[in-house]
């Protein structure tokens, strides 16, 4: 049944490095998962939390933000406070019970167009080996609903 | 003797121009009065008078005035400390008449341990008043006969009212000047934080001298012999206002095994005999803690000893 | 302002357990500007609580809102239209929202998301520090600036305790000693000599100590 699953990912991708990346691995003729949505965004410090929690709420297997290198954000540090809210999510997420590993935050250059694939496809792995998203998994299997009551 | 402000001990002591040793005793965490008579009776006729502390470290502890009391019955005299954390105005008060109707004579104001380190920290504390405030309303109540809010008092608590001073503690700048304001504010006598630094002490004297604090206050050295090199590091880092010098622990470190407690004695006596010529000093306060059986051996060997007895 | 830290989750989760339907009610005043309890705060934790609701298969609607402010009855009347849709309200205004909404709507029943904890301000971003104890009778001219009923652990008003160690108070390194402020502002200044004053004790009737007090503008006031 897992085979069968297939992941949906929303990615903020920043327009200056991580879009533009995106733009030379297809110009590069590299594979990346057709599971990644890319919402392009000015920054990702524009990227807010409940952005991220809205995706989660709408049953997104996974969410990431793909930013500039720390130190080269074109608006100075929009990609640390992205950094600071994806850690925000993961604890949210936590308390949830839902695994903080479906959130993600990525720095890259605009010239990294191999390293854009490398993440998409490592993020599709993981969410793959993570499963449906907790959230969307409805009805959800009573065996999956007594291990989750087992946990807490 | 009517000029007395008490009539305690340690003031007649003090105003005979003796040198005044004074000791100190924590109240057990319990009701178990037999083991604290057992500490009283190390201290009998060791010293003009023995402090009582009230929840020390905001751990609590049998009552300060009630361990006074028992001591006044075993024949010593208390020095009864009071904290501004557990009480308000109203039962400062009341405190303070009740433990002088129980025979207390002495009195020590103290702001006290913040809760926060004790054994209750999530105890709401008072603050009402801070211990100058103490100071100042212990004064009133003993020379005006008058509560703080200037109803009369019928029989008023004379006492001799005692403050602490920490020569160590930051801001350095502001420390002479606090103590001159709890003198202002009417302390009798001083007792100080364990000294260890002595060039820092000698300093904090010379200005507390030259701002004739000493002629209006007798000033008591706090000493508290080092146990072990766990103890002095431990003094060092983590109580708040305590200066170690590492010249000190160096030296014992470097005592013969099983013989590091005896130096510390060694250096408590030195510093004892400093004091006694040391202009200002009027006393020591000997805060040997859980370590009340070796007083009377500190007692003797710094000289101190037979204490004097004044009519 | 007011300064408040948003509740835990589970423990708003505790309070509206037996709730289908509940409001997010959030307030543009001081809880926006400290970041616990605007429209942001709200989104967030609605969203929270919605997946929490889904991940138990649990039907649950959480509706948002934000007003102007909660602690004026001309706002809280916004809420009439929709107040009684709900099975509950959660407000994520300080402590004084829900109660001026449970006024209001006696029929209603009001919780709060926030613990409002001290009248302070940013002193970074993501830092707020308390300034004021709303003692009601202001001494902070006595001590340039710096309030020691506030921000002195032990409210001393005549000097340091032993405690002050390098700058800090004794009950943690990360909390400055506002004594060893006051004092090396006034060495700085060549005025130490006003802290030889002795501050009497302080008449604490203006305080929270003189029973819950009222502010009576009577040039503004309206009787009837």
């Amino acid at each position: 049944m897992s085979d069968a699953f297939e992941p949906t990912i929303i990615a903020f991708c920043c327009k200056y490095c991580a879009y533009a990346a995106a733009d030379l691995a297809g110009s590069m003729r590299l594979s990346y998962p057709s599971n990644i949505k890319i919402s392009q965004v000015p920054c990702t410090g524009r990227v807010d939390i409940v952005h991220l929690l809205k995706a989660i709420e709408d049953g997104t297997d996974g969410v990431y933000v793909a930013g500039c290198m720390e130190g080269d954000c074109h608006f100075v540090s929009g990609n640390l406070k992205a950094r600071k809210r994806v850690e925000y999510v993961k604890k949210t997420l936590t308390e949830l019970g839902i695994e903080p590993e479906r959130v993600e935050m990525y720095n890259l250059s605009s010239a990294m167009g191999p390293r854009f694939a490398e993440i998409a496809i490592d993020m599709t792995d993981r969410i793959r080996k993570l499963g449906p998203s907790p959230v969307r998994r409805q009805p959800r299997p009573v065996a999956a609903t007594e291990q989750k009551e087992g946990e807490r | 003797m009517d000029d007395l402000k008490s009539g305690s001990n340690l003031e007649k002591v003090l105003k005979a121009g003796h040198f005044a040793f004074t000791g100190e005793c924590g109240p057990p965490k319990g009701a178990n009065i037999a083991h604290l008579k057992e500490k009283f009776a190390h201290l009998k006729g060791m010293v003009d008078a023995v402090n009582l502390t009230d929840n020390q470290t905001a751990v609590v502890r049998l009552s300060s005035w009630a361990a006074s009391a028992v001591m006044v019955q075993e024949g010593l005299e208390p020095n009864f400390q009071m904290v501004c954390r557990d009480r308000n105005r109203l039962a400062m008060q009341s405190d303070i008449l009740g433990a002088y109707a129980l025979g207390v004579r002495n009195m020590l104001c103290l702001s006290g341990d913040h809760q926060k380190f004790g054994n209750h920290p999530a105890a709401k504390n008072v603050y009402d008043i801070d211990s100058m405030q103490l100071i100042s309303l212990v004064k009133k109540m003993r020379d005006d006969s008058k509560f703080m809010n200037d109803d009369p008092i019928d029989v008023p608590p004379r006492l001799f009212i005692g403050a602490a001073a920490n020569p160590f503690a930051e801001p350095f700048d502001f420390r002479v000047y606090r103590m001159a304001k709890k003198i202002a504010a009417g302390a009798d006598f001083i007792q100080t934080q364990c000294i260890y630094n002595m060039d820092r002490f000698r300093t904090f004297m010379k200005q507390a001298v030259d701002m004739g604090l000493t002629e209006k206050c007798h000033i008591l050295a706090g000493v508290t012999p080092m146990k072990t090199v766990g103890m002095a590091n431990y003094m060092s880092k983590s109580v708040p206002g305590m200066e170690v010098p590492e010249s000190l622990i160096k030296r014992l470190k470097g005592a013969e095994k099983g013989k590091t407690a005896e130096e510390g004695i060694r250096f408590c006596l030195e510093q004892i005999e400093e004091f006694k010529t040391m202009e200002g000093i009027a006393g020591v306060h000997l805060m040997a803690i859980e370590w009340e059986h070796r007083v009377p051996e500190i007692a003797e060997r710094a000289g101190l000893l037979p204490r004097p007895v004044i009519p | 302002m007011i300064v408040a830290d948003r509740k835990s989750l589970s423990e708003i989760q505790d309070m509206v357990k037996n709730c289908r339907k509940i409001l997010l009610v959030g307030c543009k005043g001081c809880v926006t500007v400290c970041n616990v309890g605007g429209l942001k705060e709200v989104q967030v934790l609605a969203a929270t609580l919605r997946i929490a609701a889904k991940m138990a298969d649990r039907p649950l609607i959480v509706a948002e809102t934000v007003l102007e402010r909660q602690c004026d009855p001309e706002y809280v009347e916004m809420l009439k239209p929709v107040v009684n849709d709900f099975d509950a309200v959660v407000s994520m205004a300080c402590g004084v929202g829900p109660q001026f909404l449970a006024e209001a709507y006696p029929n209603q029943r009001f919780f709060p998301a926030v613990n409002t904890t001290f009248f302070g301000g940013a002193v970074a971003h993501g830092i707020w520090e308390e300034r004021c104890a709303g003692c009601g009778t202001c001494v902070i001219h006595h001590f340039d600036g710096m309030c020691p009923v506030a921000r002195c652990s032990k409210s001393l008003l005549n000097g340091p305790c032993g405690g002050s160690d390098h700058g800090k108070c004794e009950i943690s390194k990360n909390v400055n000693c506002i004594w060893d402020r006051i004092v090396r502002k006034k060495v700085e200044q060549g005025r130490l000599d006003d802290l030889l004053d002795i501050i009497p004790a302080k008449n604490w009737q203006t305080a929270r100590d003189g029973g819950p007090r009222q502010s009576r503008r009577e040039e503004l006031f309206q009787n009837g």
